[in-house]
């Protein structure tokens, strides 16, 4: 083969093909930004991240690889949410949302990319981040206080980070994994009874092998040391197609319940092994992010029975019927119409609910304008949505209230659970509230150890 | 004409040994050291010290690492992500139980640590040959993530799993801003690179590429082959261990077991393939594409104004960059060190082709 010509082939091309670059990123970028702006019925409602009016929010998603069935309706929610806002509202007391996706394929590495290619963006820089993902909260938690831009972890992250004196910039609201494993205890307890009556009983912790199955495991230790219940903790390895051994275990230690820590393609598949075992999946309790239909439907009629913890559950409120009428019916949604109130659609949506509400408690204090991330920190910590609130959030029956302090960054400390019919999830329990009793204490001790090892400060809420 | 040697008379032995001995070469590496040194510090800004340059530098010295090893030693590994893993769990461990050593002292305790890992997982080197060593190293791979993520004293028993520390200080400089940060990494990189170059061409470098070209032809002109592929081991882990402390410590800051999988692996081994085997400017070029293209590749849409779905660019992302891979390798099967070097040779007769 004639590698000089080809090499000198190259050498011809190169310059051309960088040049070419040049000028086509020169006159595209002119006629994007038409593009985006222009057509009548986009108009307002996607705004351009350079416009210097409006308020810069960041979203990190995952619409490829192992968990884009979860990641896109999530994804899909989320800016429906934020481009409703701008097409029903006309922003934020007038001030337009703009936003920019950046695909991290629920990598840490990549996500932290996308953090650091969205964090100035914007008039203001980003307003808050949601990762999307433990392990990339865990990673970002380190550099959100240096960049000062908060970080809204709803249902997730690090549980002991609801300590505002330690963790100023992070605000897991709306319950963290400590939570949901004391609400899910509470129920057992209820199931049975009495919470006294787990004694000597046996449950079983199935979980991702990642910091997000791992994080409720020492509460879990706790309760079990306290309750006298055995915990039986079986790690399932990523991204959880393969786990014969986990359930060829529980087979023959015939736990009385299996929680299910589990997210993506893991959960449908433990419900399938479950069945395979012959394990009642009426004593399976999920994690909320194991209890949307991506979980369930794949495994057909064996998932009938199975319950999980809930943030938010299906279904349509007002807030739903806007979007459709708004965005849908323009052409405009993000994802398809029928994804409009399935569980991760609306966990999607009330998380930007919360990053919206966060930023108009920010503009009562700082004024009707862009803000920069410390200014919605403000606006988080001091976050009240009430009963009237959500009722004009058009989410009542969806949202349970949450009131937010310097303490207590997670807001609320109840959950429902939910229960898949084979059709729909339907609610089966009532909201039951954790015992901050147990909880309180291991926050405290963790975050302590935290800022010593971290070296700082556990009294930023004194000043 | 750019290239040619012709004139540089070598008088003394001094020369003749020097690290390059071409006058051109010496200009070209002092331009990479002045744009390293200097012209990157004044022009990149935040995101590009975070996402690209650190990461670019650190990954150049695990690939360079690995390179000693499979370039010159010609063993296969896949245990890469392991031993990145042993220097940085390591590092960790030495930090907080002996808070007195210098965080400079604990990444080399780290490189250390994976050494002793390489020597013992390199024993079966001596036996198996090729894809089996491959194999071998896989398992020490699925040991370490098994290890870190089970044997809680490692994790300093932290409920997730999951490490969080603080930004490292050395020689009383707290190394807290992304230009700081940089510089550290670099630094590390020119000092092991230099290493690498000397050991390379010294004996126990010429040990290894006869090992590698015939083992059995080694052994009868006197290499010991124990000594070469333990020694290959020993150095390439610690280059590796010490790149692994420097990702974790460095770049991450905060990291689970999870980090250091298999696909790092993977992705160092491409990198040393496409880079180019046995050549240390091929760790560098191979740590440059395999981390930069991808990123590259999921900007192009927006930089050109082309409006699709992320989603779209992510799989036209991974579409591309596997076909690229797959062009150079057909185009230049010894790597882009190779294409580098064809340039040089070109350059050395241009504008006058024979």
């Amino acid at each position: 083969m004639n590698y000089g010509l080809l090499f000198r082939a190259l050498l011809i091309c190169v310059p051309l093909a960088i040049s070419g670059c040049g000028q086509d990123s020169g006159t595209d970028s002119g006629t994007s930004g038409e593009a985006t702006g222009m057509p009548s019925n986009a108009a307002g409602v996607i705004v351009d991240v350079s416009d210097a009016n409006a308020q810069f929010v960041p979203v990190l998603s995952y619409r490829t690889g192992a968990y884009a069935p979860n990641g896109a309706p999530v994804a899909n929610g989320f800016t429906d949410y934020l481009k409703l806002i701008n097409a029903r509202d006309g922003g934020i007391n007038g001030v337009k949302i703009s936003f920019e996706e950046c695909e991290t394929g629920y990598s840490t590495s990549r996500s932290i990319e996308c953090y650091e290619r969205l964090k100035g963006q914007g008039p203001t820089g980003a307003a808050v981040f949601n990762p999307m993902s433990t392990g990339a909260t865990f990673a970002i938690t380190e550099k959100a206080p240096v960049d000062k831009i908060p970080l809204i972890t709803m249902g997730y992250g690090r549980s002991e980070s609801r300590n505002g004196g330690v963790f100023p910039w992070n605000f897991p609201i709306y319950g963290t994994y400590w939570t949901a494993a004391d609400v899910l205890i509470t129920h057992l307890g209820n199931i049975n009874g009495d919470i006294n009556n787990l004694k000597g009983k046996k449950i079983a912790l199935v979980y991702h092998d990642s910091p997000f199955g791992k994080e409720p495991i020492p509460l879990l230790e706790k309760r079990a040391e306290m309750l006298g219940f055995e915990l039986l903790s079986i790690p399932v390895t990523h991204p959880g197609v393969e786990q014969k051994s986990a359930w060829i275990q529980i087979r023959k230690q015939k736990p009385d319940y299996v929680l299910l820590w589990g997210w993506g393609v893991m959960n449908s598949t433990a419900i399938k092994e479950a069945a395979g075992v012959r394990y009642p999946r009426d004593q399976m309790f999920g994690i909320w992010w194991a209890g949307s239909e991506p979980d369930v439907k794949p495994a057909g009629a064996d998932a009938v029975g199975y319950q999980a913890v809930s943030m938010i559950s299906s279904g349509q409120a007002r807030v739903h019927e806007d979007a459709l009428s708004y965005l849908y019916d323009n052409g405009l949604g993000s994802g398809e119409r029928d994804g409009v109130g399935e569980v991760l659609y609306n966990v999607g949506l009330l998380n930007a609910a919360l990053v919206v509400e966060s930023i108009r408690t920010a503009q009562s204090k700082y004024g009707e304008k862009p803000l920069t991330g410390e200014e919605v920190r403000w606006g988080i910590e001091n976050l009240d949505i009430s009963d009237e609130a959500i009722e004009i959030l058009g989410l009542t029956g969806y949202m349970y209230p949450v009131r937010l302090s310097c303490l207590d960054h997670e807001g609320k400390r109840a959950a429902r659970l939910h229960r898949w019919n084979g059709e729909s999830w339907e609610y089966s329990s009532d909201w039951i509230s954790a015992d901050d009793s147990v909880i309180q204490p291991m926050v405290k001790s963790a975050s302590d150890t935290y800022a010593k090892e971290a070296g700082i400060s556990t009294n930023a809420c004194d000043s | 004409m750019f290239y040619r040697e012709a004139g540089q008379f070598k008088t003394s032995y001094k020369a003749d040994q020097a690290m390059f001995p071409i006058f051109q070469d010496k200009i070209f590496v002092a331009i990479w050291l002045f744009i390293g040194f200097v012209v990157v510090p004044m022009l990149a800004n935040e995101y590009m010290f975070r996402a690209i340059f650190i990461p670019v530098i650190i990954m150049a010295l695990a690939a360079i690492g690995l390179n000693l090893l499979v370039g010159y030693c010609g063993q296969v590994s896949l245990g890469s992500g392991a031993f990145m893993a042993v220097g940085a769990y390591a590092a960790y461990n030495f930090m907080i139980r002996v808070p007195e050593l210098n965080p400079l002292i604990c990444f080399l305790l780290g490189g250390l640590s994976a050494t002793a890992v390489g020597v013992i997982f390199g024993i079966p080197s001596l036996r198996i040959k090729g894809f089996y060593l491959a194999v071998a190293t896989l398992a020490l791979q699925f040991f370490t993530d098994w290890t870190f993520s089970r044997i809680d004293w490692f994790t300093n028993y932290t409920p997730s799993g999951s490490i969080a520390v603080r930004p490292v200080e050395m020689l009383g400089v707290v190394f807290d801003s992304p230009m700081k940060k940089y510089f550290l990494c670099l630094v590390f990189l020119v000092i092991f690179t230099i290493i690498g170059t000397n050991i390379v061409r010294g004996r126990i470098g010429r040990a290894w590429m006869a090992t590698r070209d015939m083992d059995v032809a080694a052994e009868i002109i006197g290499i010991r082959p124990v000594f070469a592929k333990l020694s290959a081991f020993a150095v390439s882990s610690f280059f590796i261990g010490v790149a692994g402390a420097l990702w974790a410590f460095v770049h991450l800051g905060s990291w689970e077991p999870l980090a250091f999988d298999i696909n790092l692996s993977f992705s160092i081994l491409f990198m040393v393939i496409i880079g180019g085997l046995g050549s240390i400017v091929g760790g560098m070029l191979g740590a440059a594409f395999i981390t930069l293209l991808p990123l590259f590749l999921n900007q192009l849409p927006v930089w050109l104004g082309i409006n699709i779905s992320t989603a779209m660019i992510s799989h036209l992302e991974f579409m591309i960059f596997g076909a690229l891979i797959i062009f150079f390798l057909a185009v230049e099967p010894l790597g882009l060190a190779r294409i580098w070097q064809i340039t040089k040779e070109k350059l050395r007769l241009w504008p006058f082709p024979h």
